[in-house]
């Protein structure tokens, strides 16, 4: 109810633009400020928050915006990231000795397209077939994409040594910016930026670049057909719109957004592995877009935020209270968070379907009946 | 405008499911500009019969002839886009959308807009987005919605749902407007003022294939009607006529009140 | 031709069990049109429960046949308690609610009861205890052993009893006029809440006696077992045709069989590039497979949106 209130508040404030240039301005101060306050770990946290929020905001175009359950949704992460890992590090030579002797080492900023639109051409052979059926065979065969992607990339290490099976790749290199790394601290105008600092800003402007498209695109013919089929896919159709079209332009879209994420995640952490890519990473983001109310932006950000900041808490507050209360670990903070993932999907299905922040359109009919009285 | 006078010509349709005959061997016309009436008792086919001009079902013999062009199977997107709008017998509104944005669905088929329009948001994209916001609106005007535009489809009253319906299916600028019983469960004022408006639905330019249980407004208000049993046509006349023909009076002694 | 028809006897005992899985989904989707995310989960349960139930009747001197009938008859109750409580908990509030929402608590359930699966029993794997000689006999140069031959022998006794539940009983009537048309059902006057239920509590009795025998034939139960077993479970009632009993049965058999040839073969076929560390990809390309060029399966009906 909180949530509400704050937001009813923002609404009504005579200014948005002040409101706007204050919220950036805290946004490029966070770093700086998580730091000094947190530590330089928490940093990082905030940095994967953003790459969640991210994904979570790619998902929504598929689950909230169009109404098709993406079960398999890292899937296009994984593929955007191991893009990236192959063509930005040693790994390859390890393969092709004799073509590429030191690996291959593509600008990153050539990758990233090619990357979500392997990952787009992915979600377009998923969802051809797929998309003309029912839409629980869509969850099904995302699901079974997304194990099979793994198994994939655990196991292409022999007789050719593509994936490095489950060790990973390693030693990716760092994402340039005007000849840059990233992973490097640097000094710009006489202020030092640490690694953390320069990724959180890289994905600050490409979360930025996230939202406004998901906005256009929600207050767009395309957007409007999308909530159409979501809402009612026979009268959609009847009104029309080609719903298997424009439901596979929603999949590969965002697998596209998946795609080009994994390739920022590759270069941030420089090390990929199969582990990342596990259905339990899925349904986490999944549970942001539930959470926050599907097909809301600020909702799928504030259940971004919840989620990603959620381990951490739990991490710091569930070991060291087990230890207090019984002197051993009971339940690992692991499995607790995915007990409580679960536990979210059904008891907000259940009870609050829009999500923790009521809708746009919720919000926007409150205000005109409020204007409508008084009028 | 072409110069064949019908608009629908239905030639030999059938339609079955599983061993179950909906519909056999229906045949009739719609001519342009008329409102042309389909009743029957319950189970006669009517739905079925509506189901396969909007090309939800596909006829399991024969065929159909819209506007010049025969169709066999068609996805119900193509025929919309021919110029077959319909309502659904039970509301089949995007609920949680509102009013206005119910109405502008509709002109998608008549709009361009893509991906790109929708990201560059250029000049002709923000020309037709316009354009669509305020043939909704008009539309929402002109079937009677007094309530805001920005109001939830679901937080209408039946009556206006019904009218949204009708107002959503006008904005894909139709040929022949089908409505599925719109009269279901509407009160006699709300029924008189829907006669009225479907008239001027008619009176514009659009024709109208109305199927209704509501044998009064069906009789008061179609140029022809067809009526429908146990999956065949048994007639079709002015509505005059149909109420003298016995294989009618029949059909509805035997099958009940309605 | 050993090889081959060890791959047989192989598939067809790991198929068996597919197609009692695959019984449970097919049944629900017949009712209800849901598919149950959380069946797979239910067998794991199942596994579970009746490996532990066991080794602690065993470790109590319980004898041997005893201690395995109690064991299957406690996980079977266990297995019908869950199956009806996830139906009432996470499906029937939603059953008017927009498609997507029964989905996704199936999803909250499974990962639900997969993490309380491991609070419980831990991430390591439970071995089951060997209780009768396992006699292997060589049958054309193949190998098959007592555990498989009790498997198949009870997958396809079970499999026969159902059918006569459900073609011969007032129950299985009921059962398949809410299939046909719900509403017409009812109006005859069946409760179709009680016949949701009992469908549910049918199919997650089905699920523990699959999970016991999956475990004895491997000797092994994981928390995480449920989880592919149920993906290729769902695969072999789409194999067969969703909502068709006989169709489950079918396709549980076939994709054992495909399995099982497929991954004894893959090696062959691929020059060695691709080995049978691949087993578990086959019923995903099936499953792609089917839905592009059949996806009524092989004995299902149409299966186009429902208007």
């Amino acid at each position: 109810m909180k949530h509400t209130t704050i937001f009813s508040k923002m609404k009504f404030k005579p200014n948005p633009r002040s409101l706007l240039i204050a919220l950036t301005i805290a946004l490029l101060l966070l770093p700086f400020i998580t730091d000094a306050l947190l530590g330089r770990g928490w940093v990082r946290i905030v940095d994967f928050a953003m790459l969640y929020i991210m994904l979570a905001l790619g998902l929504n175009i598929v689950v909230g915006y169009a109404g098709l359950l993406d079960l398999g949704y890292i899937a296009f992460f994984a593929v955007g990231a191991y893009c990236y890992a192959l063509t930005g590090s040693p790994h390859l030579a390890l393969a092709f000795p004799v073509a590429f002797p030191d690996g291959v080492h593509l600008s990153f900023w050539i990758v990233l397209p090619l990357a979500a639109l392997l990952a787009g051409g992915f979600g377009v052979l998923l969802g051809a077939p797929t998309l003309r059926l029912r839409g629980d065979y869509l969850a099904i065969v995302t699901l079974g994409f997304g194990e099979i992607i793994r198994i994939f990339l655990n196991n292409l290490n022999a007789p050719i040594n593509l994936t490095n099976g489950p060790q990973g790749i390693s030693r990716i290199d760092a994402v340039n910016v005007a000849g840059a790394p990233l992973s490097a601290t640097q000094n710009i105008l006489g202020i030092s930026f640490p690694s953390v600092h320069l990724y959180y800003y890289l994905f600050l402007a490409f979360t930025a670049l996230v939202i406004f498209v998901s906005q256009r695109l929600e207050k767009s013919r395309i957007g409007r057909a999308w909530m159409a089929i979501r809402e009612d896919e026979i009268a959609a159709s009847a009104m029309g719109i080609n719903t298997r079209d424009l439901k596979l332009l929603a999949f590969a879209m965002g697998a596209m957004f998946g795609g080009a994420s994994g390739a920022l995640f590759a270069g941030f952490q420089g090390f990929v592995s199969p582990e990342s890519f596990s259905l339990m990473e899925s349904i986490m983001v999944l549970c942001m877009v539930v959470l926050g109310g599907m097909g809301n932006i600020a909702g799928v950000i504030l259940g971004g935020i919840l989620l990603a900041v959620l381990p951490e808490v739990l991490r710091h507050s569930v070991v060291p209270m087990q230890q207090a209360l019984f002197g051993k670990i009971i339940v690992d903070p692991e499995s607790l968070r995915m007990l409580l993932f679960g536990g979210a999907l059904i008891v907000m299905m259940l009870y609050r379907p829009a999500g923790l922040l009521p809708s746009r359109v919720r919000r926007r009919e409150l205000g005109s009946d409020e204007v409508a009285e008084k009028a | 405008m072409t110069h064949t006078p019908s608009l629908l010509q239905l030639s030999s349709v059938s339609k079955q499911f599983g061993g179950l005959s909906a519909l056999s061997d229906v045949s009739l016309h719609i001519r342009r500009g008329e409102i042309y009436g389909l009743i029957g008792p319950n189970g006669a086919g009517k739905t079925t019969l509506f189901n396969v001009i909007t090309g939800l079902y596909q006829p399991s013999a024969g065929e159909f002839q819209f506007n010049g062009t025969h169709y066999q199977t068609a996805k119900p997107h193509v025929l919309a886009q021919a110029g077959i709008a319909r309502t659904f017998q039970n509301i089949r509104l995007f609920a949680n959308l509102t009013a206005l944005e119910n109405v502008m669905i509709g002109r998608h088929v008549r709009t361009r807009a893509g991906v790109f329009g929708a990201l560059l948001r250029n000049r002709a994209t923000r020309d037709e987005e316009h354009a669509i916001a305020e043939r909704a609106r008009k539309l929402l005007h002109y079937v009677g919605i007094s309530k805001p535009a920005q109001t939830l489809a679901k937080h209408l009253s039946y009556g206006e749902q019904r009218r949204l319906e009708i107002a959503r299916a006008l904005a894909t600028d139709p040929q022949l407007l089908a409505l599925d019983e719109p009269a279901a469960g509407m009160n006699a004022t709300e029924t008189a003022s829907l006669k009225k408006l479907l008239k001027t639905i008619r009176d514009g330019g659009i024709t109208v294939l109305l199927i209704e249980h509501d044998v009064k407004l069906i009789m008061g208000l179609c140029d022809r009607v067809a009526v429908l049993d146990y999956g065949k046509k048994i007639a079709e006349d002015v509505p005059e006529g149909v109420r003298k023909d016995p294989a009618v009076i029949a059909a509805y002694l035997g099958g009940g009140d309605d | 031709m050993e090889i081959f028809l060890q791959q047989i006897i192989n598939g067809l005992v790991q198929g068996s069990v597919y197609a009692l899985v695959a019984l449970g989904y097919t049944m629900v989707y017949g009712i209800l049109g849901l598919i149950n995310f959380a069946h797979g989960e239910v067998v794991m349960i199942g596994a579970m429960l009746a490996l532990s139930a066991l080794t602690s009747l065993l470790g109590m001197g319980a004898p041997p046949a005893l201690a395995l009938l109690l064991s299957i008859g406690l996980a079977m109750l266990g297995c019908m308690v869950l199956g009806y409580s996830i139906e009432r908990i996470a499906y029937r509030p939603l059953r008017h609610a927009p498609r997507l929402a029964p989905l996704i608590t199936a999803i909250g359930v499974s990962i639900v009861l997969q993490n309380l699966a491991m609070m419980i029993w831990g991430r390591e794997y439970h071995s089951f205890p060997q209780m009768i000689a396992n006699h292997s006999h060589t049958f054309g140069g193949a190998i098959i052993n007592d555990i498989q031959i009790i498997v198949f022998v009870l997958a396809l006794a079970i499999m026969a009893g159902l059918m006569v539940v459900v073609h011969r009983t007032r129950l299985g009537r009921a059962m398949r006029a809410v299939a046909e048309n719900q509403h017409a059902a009812q109006l005859m006057g069946v409760d179709i809440n009680r016949v949701i239920s009992i469908t549910f509590m049918l199919g997650s009795a089905l699920a523990a006696v699959a999970g016991m025998m999956i475990s004895a034939s491997y000797g092994l139960a994981h928390y995480y077992m449920g989880f592919l077993l149920g993906l290729k479970a769902f695969t072999a009632a789409v194999l067969g045709g969703i909502g068709n009993l006989r169709g489950a049965m079918l396709g549980g058999l076939l994709l054992g069989l495909i399995e099982s040839l497929g991954a004894g073969y893959i090696g062959d076929f691929t020059g060695g590039f691709f080995g049978s560390n691949y087993q578990d990809v086959f019923a995903f390309f099936v499953l792609i497979i089917v839905l592009v060029f059949r996806p009524s399966g092989l004995l299902g009906e149409r299966l186009a949106e429902r208007a």
